[in-house]
């Protein structure tokens, strides 16, 4: 395991996530069916498709919150096993941010940025807290930093939950549909602020619902349905010539 | 309406457009504090009817209850002759005699200073940790838990070394084996209970039927039959020569039984912290363990506390059935003096009981009012 990280120029060359023939069940329910995708560096993926599809079970097992059962998931250059050595790296290089944020309600917001920082990485206090606060300023909720989750709108929490992912340095962003759970009005702040960070060249998956933000900011559309992948594609193709039927149907349902 | 416009046919004919602004109101009368006090006093004739009846009971009751506590109470006697005059109230003047005996049961008199050093100490450290912006907690939590412990150990227990002499426990009682009973019995209640309510959880079969089995064998018997246990058990499992102390086996009985409780009211916590609070602290790659302590377990603490205070509460009373065993703490040394043939007299009993019910509320009121002062701080914390 140590030859993944000891060579950071091969790493720079090796794709950010590789998935090869994976597969997920839960109980007798299969989940994830033959799943193959690869994202190269700085790529933006974008996850659609019904609900049920299996795209939040596939990103979650990027960073091992689900465990696949068959095939191999390739995170930078380290593999997921159940070793839980390689899990802890993953963590580190990916963030993720959740649909219902899943702060931590009994800290303030700065606290919730600087948990990981200190306790995982072991910053002291003070850089934590001064990278907390660039994270904070960046996503524009700098003087929200010493309130509490539950004092803040779902569209401020959400990008507080998105500066608590980056204060980790991740090379890898997890969007798990970011802004299904917020009001319509709060939608726009927070895709401004995932697209920001596309525009710096994070590496992303991205499930989302939001159409519009995929054609704009995605490299390469996946659509799924079923739990399997059934058309990978760039948006202006996917949206504008949907090749399989099922994809079709699908955009004919969102899109009018 | 000001500002709207002036159309009077059904709402859902019109198109509406606001011409000014709609400025805020102050509420209607109803929903002042006095005004809904009146409201709910004398709101219609059924809770007027409630209410007077309410206050004639407390008028019956009330002049009685104080003629008998302070107006024809005996305050001060040398001996019983005055609280068996016919018609005297309450004898406070016995409760002030016996009031040492009570406090330290059969202590030394010559050595009840360290009673009162231990007490105060306590007391003092107490303080520091509960008053919430006091300045190193850490420090009082140390002395509390750590250095206390083994300073009220030396010291009532004696240490001939020091110039101590020997105080066996036998001779301990009243309120000092009260609040000793109680106060190990919450001290070690809460990290057990913590303890057992996650290996309750645990994903672990042997550990998980472990905890489950002594939760629910300790919790399914009295606490009279744990205390019995622990007296006659507890030296059959050890060396005769480290058998116990009489008095250290009912205190391991109680913090045990205690913890059987403060499992369930733990577990009740931890199961109420939704998953996603897990998949956060894992996706920031915080291990288990960091997770339990810095995010799962202050939330599930919280929302506990007014489950830990009732069990506290409990267990706080539940001290009392250490007299079965033999122990003299508080309620048992009234019991002891009220037998005495100097203060006999009617009203004896009702006055030795009238105290002990007034010691056992002020504490325990006082725990609920502390309990609920912290919810309020933690609840404006994480609104």
């Amino acid at each position: 395991m140590s030859d993944h990280m000891s060579d950071p120029a091969q790493d720079a060359e090796g794709p950010a996530i590789e998935m090869i023939g994976v597969n997920k069940w839960f109980g007798a329910y299969h989940a994830l069916r033959d799943i193959d995708l690869i994202v190269a560096r700085g790529e933006r993926i974008v996850i659609c498709g019904p609900s049920g599809s299996g795209k939040s079970t596939l990103i979650r097992c990027l960073n091992r919150l689900e465990a696949h059962q068959s095939g191999r998931i390739i995170v930078d250059g380290i593999e997921l096993t159940a070793d839980l050595r390689r899990i802890d790296e993953v963590r580190r290089e990916v963030g993720m941010v959740f649909q219902h944020f899943n702060l931590f309600p009994h800290l303030t917001i700065l606290e919730n940025c600087t948990l990981a920082p200190i306790h995982v990485r072991k910053l002291a206090r003070a850089e934590a807290e001064e990278l907390a606060s660039a994270y904070l300023r960046k996503v524009q909720i700098a003087e929200q930093a010493d309130k509490y989750p539950g004092q803040l709108s779902g569209g401020q929490q959400q990008r507080a939950a998105i500066a608590r992912a980056l204060c980790m340095s991740p090379k890898i962003m997890l969007f798990d549909e970011p802004t299904s759970a917020l009001d319509p009005e709060m939608v726009k702040e927070v895709l401004e602020t995932i697209i920001g960070l596309a525009e710096e060249g994070m590496t992303m998956v991205c499930v989302t619902h939001e159409m519009g933000f995929a054609r704009q900011v995605a490299d390469r559309v996946v659509f799924m349905d079923d739990g399997a992948i059934v058309e990978i594609n760039r948006p202006e193709a996917f949206f504008t010539a949907p090749k399989h039927e099922r994809t079709r149907l699908f955009l004919g349902q969102i899109l009018k | 309406m000001p500002g709207a416009t002036q159309d009077r046919r059904p709402a859902s004919a019109q198109a509406f457009v606001r011409q000014g602004p709609a400025p805020a109101q102050p509420p209607p009368a109803s929903e002042s504090f006095a005004g809904g006090l009146r409201g709910n006093l004398f709101g219609d004739w059924r809770t007027s009817l409630a209410t007077l009846a309410v206050l004639t009971l407390v008028g019956l009751a009330l002049p009685s209850l104080l003629r008998f506590l302070i107006f024809d109470a005996v305050w001060s006697a040398p001996d019983g002759e005055l609280c068996r005059a016919p018609g005297a109230g309450a004898c406070w003047a016995f409760i002030a005699q016996k009031l040492p005996y009570f406090i330290y049961g059969s202590y030394p008199e010559s050595q009840r200073w360290r009673v009162d050093v231990t007490m105060f100490v306590g007391a003092v450290l107490i303080v520091w940790l509960l008053w919430l912006d006091a300045p190193a907690r850490r420090l009082a939590a140390f002395l509390f838990f750590v250095a206390y412990p083994l300073q009220g150990f030396i010291l009532l227990h004696g240490a001939p070394a020091l110039g101590l002499p020997r105080v066996e426990t036998h001779l301990w009682g009243g309120v000092f084996v009260s609040l000793l009973v109680a106060s190990v019995g919450m001290v070690f209640s809460l990290p057990l209970g913590i303890l057992l309510a996650l290996g309750r959880r645990s994903r672990l079969p042997a550990l998980k039927l472990a905890c489950t089995g002594f939760i629910e064998f300790v919790r399914g018997v009295p606490m009279i039959t744990v205390l019995f246990m622990a007296n006659t058990m507890l030296p059959l499992f050890v060396p005769e020569d480290l058998a116990p102390d009489r008095l250290a086996r009912p205190l391991i009985g109680v913090a045990l039984f205690a913890s059987a409780y403060m499992a369930e009211v733990v577990r009740g916590g931890l199961q109420a912290i939704p998953r996603g609070q897990f998949e956060g602290a894992a996706a920031l790659g915080l291990r288990p363990w960091p997770t339990l302590r810095l995010v799962v377990l202050p939330q599930a603490l919280r929302h506990v506390i007014p489950g830990v205070v009732n069990s506290f509460i409990s267990l706080f009373k539940d001290t009392t059935l250490v007299a079965i065993v033999g122990i003299f703490d508080f309620l048992k040394t009234i019991e002891a003096a009220r037998q005495d043939p100097a203060w006999a007299g009617p009203t004896i009993s009702a006055t030795g009981y009238i105290f002990a019910a007034l010691f056992y509320f002020a504490f325990c009121f006082g725990m609920s009012l502390y309990a609920r002062f912290v919810e309020r701080r933690l609840g404006s914390a994480a609104a």
